[in-house]
């Protein structure tokens, strides 16, 4: 018996069509979060009158999308036994490297986009390698990056433009191709579908195929379980972190284009604060802070349920001042119902 | 006026010291004519000024408070350093430290006057003159500050509320974006006041602009009756313009304060009109009333705080106006 074998059997793999429906539902670690995004998804259905509507659902969708590409980077890390606290700040800083570049030198969108991307790539691997290399906890290194860039992003933009934001990109050449891959909106009827909703289910597909479906995938769940059992049945540790950190910053990236494309401008401040959404909506999902089991699909629909609980608040025009409250019951209920769910789903496994 | 002050209150990260350093080196005393002529026989001469705010680091309408200071201690020929910190413990700190490096003038904003209020008796116990700006105009005098500087809030709402009664609006969505502050509170009672019809209010995260977005978005959705849409502040004034439009909703929409988006809206005919704080004055003109005090023992407004706005930008003048966003002073 291995660890790595252990592990993944902890991930549902695809039914060998044994085992009835009922069970292989309830082993998988969706369920639960599909119920709490279910339960929020009734409630605000039934107690406003505008959440279901074509608007009102592309509403929460556009609030859930960034959430969304987020979390399910964030999702694949926790899994793997670590932490991001930069995730969120890497979204203004991409998209204020994208900015500065196009804006103030003058560069093709295309081109600053790519430059961020390396970027964002970059400060990911250094993350990872500072993690591997000095076996401190990753909330440690992550919070040092999560200030450093904080920093920088401010130093820089004040240095570069004498405020804190950064605007006007729409007049850089290549802006018009660049955001009808990042920013553009697609009218289904009378909804309005952001760009950002497709790269959400785009990632989303493709995070969970590389979780359940790959050797990477294995790794990654192994390396959560037991890093030491890992490296023993022959996982390289190092490099499979090391990859996960830049999943993450690579998320903020697309979160950060997505940004800058659709509000044109970018303040100094953008992102911070949002990476513990990003970690509630990946534990909302059915991941475990301690690393080893999660998924991405519940991640994801870990977010569908932020942004739904969000907005849905606003639909239900309840009082602002109980706003933070509303949503801490909303989201506490729903990982309550996701834990019960996989509490069931442990005992159904023995 | 503090509406604008602390966009990002819930990020209670390290106090933030950098931006003094920095600047001191930008704001070495000037060798210009006019220091001379300006310098009469009287008190004495005011060589140095620290300016100590509750600004957050990358708070757009502080770096033109800023820039205000900066600019006019150049043209007067005063030192002057920027300090900040968004948390009123760490300011009180910073105030200290600037009373013991023996500066002689101090400009201090005041969103929480109670701890601020001991360190700043120390400074002028120590004989050094006090303008406060921004806010805490109604703690300023009896804390023995010799001016104030600044727009106060509830009047300000309350001229931003009529106009955008009388421009024949029956239903006003407020967007909050600083939950928890007294400013919110003024403005939006002095807005209701002013407005007299309907309003109500939505809370939004200011450093997610796809948050802002969505909420005000849903916000119209849920209640078609509102037809006017006021924000704090001018980032959020754009993301409320594009939910409008979004949203289907016709509503009219107004801000205070400016930025390059606000104006290009208010040019496109989308915003309605921003009501314009002109910070720049909260940075420049405390300068040259402690410059007026230490060398000629003039104060100015008698205990009563000095005005710097609401000054209003619409069609008719947003051209003009653009200009000086550009360059950082509006």
């Amino acid at each position: 018996m291995t660890v790595a074998a252990e592990a993944s059997d902890s991930m549902p793999r695809p039914p060998k069509g044994r085992a009835p429906l009922v069970h292989r539902l309830i082993v998988c670690p969706e369920t639960g979060a599909a119920l709490g995004a279910a339960a929020v998804f009734v409630f605000f259905s039934v107690v406003t009158d505008k959440f279901l509507s074509p608007l009102g659902i592309s509403t929460w969708l556009d609030a859930a999308s960034p959430i969304g590409i987020m979390a399910i980077a964030v999702a694949l890390l926790m899994i793997g036994g670590e932490f991001d606290l930069s995730a969120g700040v890497m979204t203004g800083s991409t998209a204020l490297v994208t900015a500065l570049l196009a804006v103030h030198v003058g560069w093709n969108v295309w081109s600053a986009l790519l430059v961020s991307l390396m970027f964002a790539l970059a400060v990911g691997a250094l993350n990872g390698w500072l993690v591997v290399r000095t076996g401190l906890p990753s909330f440690i290194v992550t919070l040092g990056t999560f200030l450093a860039l904080q920093g920088l992003n401010l130093g820089v933009t004040r240095l570069v433009t004498g405020t804190v934001q950064v605007s006007g990109i729409h007049n850089s050449g290549g802006y018009s191709s660049a955001s009808a891959v990042f920013a553009s909106t697609t009218g289904i009827g009378d909804a309005r579908i952001q760009a950002s909703t497709l790269w959400w289910i785009v990632l989303t597909i493709i995070a969970a195929v590389v979780l359940v479906r790959t050797r990477f995938g294995n790794w990654v769940l192994a390396l959560g379980g037991s890093q030491v059992g890992a490296r023993a049945v022959g996982v390289p540790v190092g490099r499979t972190k090391i990859i996960l950190f830049m999943t993450t910053s690579a998320a903020g990236w697309v979160v950060g284009s997505c940004d800058i494309l659709r509000f044109d401008s970018v303040q100094a401040s953008q992102g911070v604060g949002s990476e513990f959404q990003y970690l509630i909506a990946a534990v909302v999902g059915g991941c475990l802070l301690s690393g080893g089991f999660g998924s991405v699909v519940g991640a994801a629909i870990g977010a569908l349920t932020f942004g739904m609980a969000q907005q849905g608040i606003v639909f239900a025009r309840w009082n602002s001042d109980w706003f933070m409250l509303f949503l801490g019951i909303l989201l506490l209920s729903a990982v309550l119902v996701n834990t019960e769910f996989s509490k069931r789903a442990e005992r159904a496994r023995r | 006026m503090t509406m604008i002050s602390q966009t990002i209150q819930r990020r209670r990260v390290l106090p933030w010291l950098v931006a003094g350093p920095v600047l001191a080196a930008c704001s070495a005393p000037g060798t210009g004519s006019s220091a001379q002529t300006r310098t009469p026989a009287a008190a004495g001469t005011l060589r140095s000024v620290a300016v100590v705010t509750q600004s957050s680091p990358s708070d757009a309408f502080w770096s033109v408070v800023k820039n205000g200071a900066l600019a006019a201690g150049k043209q007067l020929g005063i030192r002057v350093d920027y300090y900040s910190a968004e948390d009123p413990n760490a300011q009180a700190k910073l105030i200290d430290n600037a009373v013991a490096q023996r500066v002689d003038g101090l400009v201090v904003s005041m969103a929480y006057p109670q701890p601020l209020g001991p360190s700043i008796r120390r400074a002028v116990a120590a004989g050094i003159p006090v303008v406060t700006t921004n806010s805490g105009e109604a703690e300023s005098a009896g804390l023995g500050a010799i001016g104030h500087v600044g727009q106060s809030e509830r009047p300000a709402a309350v001229a931003v509320g009529k106009r955008l009664r009388d421009a024949g609006k029956t239903k006003l969505l407020l967007v909050n974006h600083m939950a928890g502050q007294v400013s919110a509170d003024n403005l939006a009672s002095g807005a209701a006041e002013g407005f007299g019809n309907a309003t109500t209010t939505v809370v939004v995260d200011i450093n997610n602009p796809t948050d802002v977005q969505s909420r005000i978005k849903a916000a119209l959705q849920a209640d078609r009756s509102i037809d006017a849409v006021l924000s704090y502040n001018a980032q959020i004034a754009a993301r409320s313009v594009a939910a409008a439009q979004e949203a289907n909703s016709t509503a009219a929409i107004a801000t205070f304060t400016l930025n390059t988006e606000v104006l290009d809206a208010i040019r496109a005919g989308k915003l309605l009109f921003a009501a314009d704080p002109q910070q720049y004055e909260q940075g420049y003109l405390p300068i040259v009333l402690l410059q007026l005090y230490r060398s000629n023992l003039d104060t100015v407004g008698g205990g009563l705080p000095i005005q710097t706005g609401p000054s209003f930008v619409d069609k008719s003048n947003v051209d003009a106006i653009a200009q000086l966003v550009a360059q950082g002073t509006r």
